[in-house]
């Protein structure tokens, strides 16, 4: 699994989703943004976490702009994965490869702490290593994380199973840090090729370090076959 | 010299903060009158903040030197040698005055400039640590203050990248009018890869870097270095804004830059800006300095040198560059897209010369700017001593549990969960512990190597007897790192006080240093780098002497540091040090009795040091579960806390010897509560015998209640909600 991880000049998160990728046997490389194409062979682009311009007005907008995504999109396109963590999940639905947008948490504050979630669906090349339903404590780190689309689009979200990870409590009880419609912490495209979401899986993979719940994302990413080109 | 500038005269001096005597010392000095930018150069440097003129005979006297400190004061920051190549650099600095006017980009712009402090020396930040002090909760502006300046921390540190770990906030009238927001900046370099502001060569090309000057912060330090009247409001444009984003971008290409071996000397333009960064650097290397301030990046045009000199605006950084490595260093900035531009050299003139449109705007002996900044033996006046109040002179006014719960809700005593949930304390991946414990553990790259991190004062006793207050913040910081498991180092202060023109200001300033001096010398603890801030006074009003004390240890395994957390059920509860119910100055006389009355609790410097070798070597042998100094509220709070962290209740008894409450919530000092196998235990009492420390098994751990002596248990979910609901409450 070779993983190119875009490094914006405001990205932060980028150290994290290396030792993560490396630790699961992934093979990441980091890719400056002023680059116009990806590695050859690359089999998943991550957009790390971060402030990528800054993201003074809205989150992921100048990124999402930058020629590098039209690398990115290619890449999806052709069914390509991608995986946009946090301010990458922002950049991803800015630049149109998921639905609906990431506004100020309901509470107008920056949240960072430990949060539940519970795992949608295991047959996707980011979850096969978790149970269906199983619920996982990872991270959270956001000022911009309440995911909302309109009611159409979430009624197709919903009604194609693109729902990835759901916010709750530690024993599936309702707890969304917040205000994101149905609870939503990550989404999946269409082809379920591209995954965004706001929680950090990266900053979970070490018991020494809050636990290990975040492994299984990267786990499955490792091990996913690459499908026949 | 230019028509269009002011002639300069004593009264316009004096609108600089100039004393008379002062304006006279410039005269003598240079000649002649100087001309406006002069004066502004000389306001600068010559102001409390930058040069330190009431503090600095007496900060002489803190002990700075170990084997393993690299760099003392008088750098950006200070540097430890933590092994295996590897140094820490570490400061804490106040930005309390801009704070108070403008909280959300007071206090941002205060971790933008101890973040620049740290990476200016080539050192990657890892941590950040804050120490906050508010007004008293009712205060009109308390809630505005608390929301701007968390939020400012949050903004600039979350988008920076760094996490933030640990803190300290509390509340009180002291501070209505002068809030206190001091932020620490800890970073990592090889020991060997280590920057300096000293500048050498004659000839060498000095380089501005990063965003440009705009006509923001001008006089920031003259602002920071006066008290406030009824016009604080009107000092808003004297704050900074930040722009963290440009600020990583400026860390990364600093890093990047220092690797090709193209920088002699580097300095960040924080106070007085370019003049204060450009002065230091030559003066540091015995070198003149010759500024073309044409060639400064400006935001707008028409800026004068006097306002270019004086700006205060962010996320710059100077540099004299080895010459003919221009055009490599120009690349790494273009590359992240931050200004660059040779704007001056360093010469063998010993002056600083500033040019500007085709005149000399300022000539000045650059050694004599800083080194004959005057220098002010002030009065001072020792505090009057108090009378030692132990329990059997205090009548318990309610039951110890009703006594508890009402302490963990108050607001010194109450979770900071609301504060601390808004910074990024995860990010980096290496934070093994994270806000809410004794210190802050971070371990170091891939480990096992890790760092203890604390901030701590206690200003109530510091007020009560500046001396024992002092001693009494660096035995805190140094037990909080000792609770942890690590071996403590070396430490940064951030002295808060009033006017120091006042006798009593200046005593409590005097005894609070003569304190802390004693205390780092017996703990071995020297201060390595530090930030005076004076003048928090508003309308005659100063706030209590507040001597921030930020620790820096080492932990060689982080696998083995420990937690407040009780972690199993059936666990001995053992008390080292002490307990003689020491109520002077307690949060029990304080906020249960309603009193503040008496002499802070003493501390036995030479009884700190012992029983925190032993309890760091039980940490160390994997002998105890949990670990937690007693300090705030006693021990009754320190084992509330540790019951509410790890879930499980415990029970204790109660000696006869003491009253119960004097037992309970006297702030004895050196001591801590470990919680151990029952196994363990006689092992752990005869250790303790053969160092000659004090221990007790009071009591065993379990259970979903706490229960003290024979009083009616308290469940962990009242403790809980007594501990988590005042903070959030009052802020949302």
């Amino acid at each position: 699994m070779n993983a190119a991880i875009i490094l914006f000049p405001g990205s932060n998160r980028e150290g994290d989703a290396f030792r993560a990728l490396a630790a699961s046997g992934a093979r990441p490389a980091l890719v400056w943004h002023r680059e116009t194409h990806l590695p050859p062979k690359t089999d998943l682009v991550v957009l790390p976490g971060g402030f990528s311009y800054g993201d003074y007005l809205r989150c992921g907008a100048i990124a999402a702009r930058e020629s590098i995504m039209d690398a990115v999109r290619a890449h999806a396109a052709r069914g390509g994965l991608v995986l946009g963590i946090c301010n990458g999940f922002q950049i991803l639905v800015e630049s149109g490869l998921l639905p609906g947008v990431l506004m100020r948490n309901a509470k107008l504050r920056f949240i960072c702490r430990m949060q539940h979630l519970r795992v949608e669906r295991n047959d996707t090349p980011f979850a096969s290593a978790y149970a269906r339903g199983q619920i996982i404590k990872v991270a959270i780190a956001h000022g911009e994380g309440n995911y909302i689309a309109d009611s159409e689009t979430i009624a197709r979200i919903e009604g194609d199973g693109r729902v990835a990870f759901r916010y709750c409590g530690a024993n599936g009880e309702a707890d969304n840090p917040n205000g994101s419609i149905n609870d939503i912490a990550g989404i999946y495209s269409k082809g379920f090729n591209v995954l965004g979401l706001m929680p950090h899986p990266e900053n979970l993979v070490d018991a020494l370090v809050g636990g290990t719940d975040g492994r299984g994302l990267f786990e499955s990413l490792a091990t996913f076959a690459r499908p026949a080109a | 010299m230019s028509a269009s500038e002011p002639s300069v005269t004593p009264e316009l001096a004096a609108a600089h903060g100039l004393k008379p005597d002062e304006y006279q010392r410039i005269l003598d000095l240079i000649g002649r009158a100087p001309t406006f930018t002069e004066l502004g150069v000389f306001s600068a440097m010559w102001n409390e903040h930058c040069s330190y003129k009431s503090s600095r005979l007496h900060l002489r006297r803190l002990p700075t030197k170990a084997p393993w400190v690299i760099q003392g004061p008088g750098e950006n920051a200070g540097i430890i040698d933590i092994g295996d190549g590897d140094a820490c650099v570490f400061k804490m600095e106040s930005h309390n005055h801009p704070s108070y006017i403008e909280p959300f980009q007071g206090a941002a712009t205060g971790v933008g400039g101890i973040l620049r402090d740290v990476f200016t020396m080539g050192a990657r930040p890892v941590a950040c640590l804050n120490l906050l002090r508010f007004g008293e909760p009712d205060h009109a502006k308390t809630r505005h203050l608390v929301a701007g300046v968390v939020a400012g921390i949050g903004s600039y540190g979350n988008s920076f990248g760094v996490p933030t770990v640990a803190g300290s906030t509390n509340f009180g009238k002291g501070y209505n009018g002068n809030i206190l927001v001091n932020a620490m900046a800890v970073g990592i370099a090889r020991a060997d890869e280590i920057f300096y502001a000293k500048a050498t060569g004659i000839g060498n090309p000095i380089v501005y870097l990063g965003s440009k000057t705009g006509r923001d912060g001008i006089h920031g330090a003259t602002m920071a270095s006066a008290s406030f009247e009824a016009d604080s409001e009107d000092k808003r444009p004297t704050v900074q804004v930040g722009d963290p984003f440009t600020e990583k971008l400026l860390l990364e290409a600093c890093l990047e830059l220092m690797r090709t071996g193209a920088v002699i000397a580097i300095q960040d333009m924080g106070a007085a800006g370019l003049t204060s960064s450009a002065v230091e650097m030559g003066a540091k290397g015995d070198l003149g300095i010759e500024l073309d301030l044409d060639a400064a990046p400006c935001r707008e045009p028409g800026m004068s040198a006097y306002e270019m000199l004086l700006s205060e605006s962010q996320e710059r950084m100077l540099m004299v560059l080895d010459p003919g490595k221009e055009a490599a260093a120009e690349a790494v900035f273009r590359k992240w897209g931050l200004d660059f531009k040779i704007i001056g050299k360093t010469t063998d003139t010993l002056r600083f010369v500033v040019k500007h449109e085709g005149e000399i705007k300022a000539d000045l002996p650059i050694k004599e700017l800083g080194d004959c900044a005057p220098l002010y033996d002030r009065p001072h006046e020792a505090s009057p001593k108090l009378p030692r109040l132990l329990a059997v002179d205090v009548e318990a006014p309610v039951p110890d549990a009703e006594a508890l719960l009402a302490l963990l809700g108050t607001p010194d005593l109450c979770s900071s969960r609301w504060i601390w949930e808004q910074y990024d304390h995860l990010i980096l991946g290496n934070t093994i512990e994270a806000p809410g414990g004794d210190a802050a553990v971070i371990r170091i790259k891939d480990g096992p190597k890790g760092l203890a991190l604390t901030a701590d004062v206690t200003q109530r006793y510091c007020a009560a007897d500046p001396y024992e207050g002092g001693k009494q913040a660096v035995a805190e910081a140094w037990r909080n790192l000792t609770a942890a498991g690590a071996l403590p180092l070396a430490a940064t202060d951030n002295l808060n006080f009033g006017n120091p023109e006042k006798p009593a200001v200046m005593g409590q300033f005097v005894g609070c240093i003569d304190g802390i001096g004693d205390a780092c010398r017996a703990l071995d603890f020297p201060i390595v780098s530090g930030n005076v801030s004076l003048y928090n006074e508003s309308s005659g009003q100063a706030i209590p002497p507040t001597p921030s004390i930020g620790g820096v240890g080492v932990i060689a395994d982080v696998s083995l540091a420990a937690s407040i957390a009780i972690k199993r059920e059936g666990d001995a509860i053992l008390l080292i040090g002490p307990a003689e119910g020491w109520l002077g100055q307690s949060l029990y006389l304080r906020d249960v009795c309603g009193l503040e009355e008496g002499a802070p609790p003493p501390v036995d410097l030479a009884l700190e040091r012992r029983n925190g070798d032993f309890v760091r070597r039980l940490i160390a042998q994997g002998t105890v579960n949990a670990a937690h100094d007693v300090s705030d509220g006693g021990l009754a709070v320190a084992l509330a806390e540790m019951a509410l962290a790890g879930a499980i209740g415990a029970s204790l008894a109660l000696p006869d010897t003491l009253p119960s409450h004097g037992f309970l919530f006297g702030e004895d000092q050196a001591r801590y509560i470990v919680t151990a196998a029952p196994a363990a235990v006689d092992a752990i009492l005869r250790e303790a015998e053969r160092a000659g420390v004090v221990c007790a098994a009071l009591g065993a751990t379990g259970g979903d209640a706490l229960t003290l002596g024979a009083g009616t248990p308290i469940f962990l979910s009242e403790l809980r909600k007594a501990h988590e609901t005042w903070l959030p409450t009052f802020m949302d």
